[in-house]
């Protein structure tokens, strides 16, 4: 059980990382965009990476802020 | 996209995790001994051979764009990562990754620990060092080879440009016998995660059902535009932190990888 926990550490770290908050927005906006493109027809190209920037900033902001 | 840039990607990001690699190679190989440490290298780059050899043709079986968007999504949250880390760095919110230092601290764990054989290895600290360091920088290199190669339906190249950066550093190593601390490590991880961001937007997106403007031609944009973008967090902060009282890192982030 604890192997297993570790194993389950590892892949959550080397995937996730440091911020899980960073994985949240990156698939929520695929799903969004995803959403967008099918159900309404907007080719919403922009939303991806507008979504990763303001997560990657909200990130350093968290991080800087702690210490 | 051309090999050449799915090369030069995998090389720079291989040639990262190949000089961690090699400072804890050199480490067990120095102070406890050369044959089971490289041994232990020897498993660690068979099994990676092995999980690229079943993983990368396995992958690219799958719809091109399920897999673009599985492993779009994957690339940026590492590429985001990678790029956090490295700018955290960049601005002196995270200590540097000092590779005189990390090699220091496992010299000196190699000299404490005692000597056991087991089967036809010698020292089986050595072994397990070298083993587990080798395997586990190796493991962020098979996951950029295969979501890499699997995407542009040529693992091949990933593979080449992998190789090349492992021979690099590890003939480099042995010339200079001492961890690769000159190397501007943090500015390869910079540029590696601009790279893995840009093309984990680009195929996510697409894999989300987008057309891009100018369809691949919209990767030569979105390249700078990630990097300009990381350059303008970097600056900021570097401005913030300027203007702080206390500027050096904590004990915990001075440790991390």
């Amino acid at each position: 059980m604890k192997r297993l926990r570790s194993i389950g550490a590892f892949w959550y770290d080397f995937v996730v990382g440091d911020d899980w908050r960073v994985a949240v927005v990156v698939v929520s906006a695929l799903a969004l965009t995803a959403l967008l493109v099918h159900a309404a027809g907007v080719n919403a190209w922009w939303l991806v990476p507008v979504c990763a920037f303001a997560a990657l900033g909200w990130s350093l902001r968290r991080a800087t802020s702690r210490g | 996209m051309a090999a050449l840039p799915l090369i030069l990607t995998v090389f720079v990001a291989c040639a990262v995790e190949a000089i961690e690699a090699l400072t804890i190679v050199l480490a067990a190989g120095l102070t406890r001994e050369w044959r089971s440490t490289f041994q232990g290298m020897t498993v660690a780059l068979v099994v990676l051979a092995v999980i690229v050899a079943v993983l990368g043709p396995t992958v690219t079986l799958l719809p091109l764009t399920a897999l673009r968007l599985v492993v779009g999504a994957l690339l940026a949250i590492f590429g985001l990562q990678w790029l956090r880390k490295a700018i955290l760095r960049a601005t002196g919110y995270k200590a540097l990754h000092d590779e005189a230092s990390a090699y220091l601290r496992e010299v000196a764990a190699a000299e404490a620990a005692a000597t056991s054989s087991r089967g036809r290895v010698h020292d089986w600290y050595a072994f397990t060092l070298s083993f587990k360091g080798v395997l586990l920088e190796g493991l962020e290199v098979v996951f950029i080879v295969i979501t890499f190669g699997a995407n542009q339906r040529d693992v091949g190249a990933a593979v080449i440009g992998a190789a090349a950066a492992v021979i690099v550093v590890t003939v480099t190593g042995i010339a200079v016998r001492a961890p690769l601390a000159r190397v501007p490590e943090n500015a390869m991880k910079f540029a590696v995660g601009i790279m893995l961001t840009s093309f984990g937007i680009f195929w996510g997106a697409e894999g989300a059902g987008v057309s891009w403007p100018g369809h691949d031609g919209a990767l030569l944009g979105l390249v700078p535009v990630v990097a300009l973008v990381a350059l303008a967090y970097t600056a900021l902060l570097r401005r913030t932190r300027a203007a702080l009282p206390t500027s050096a890192p904590t004990s915990e982030e001075v440790t991390s990888s």
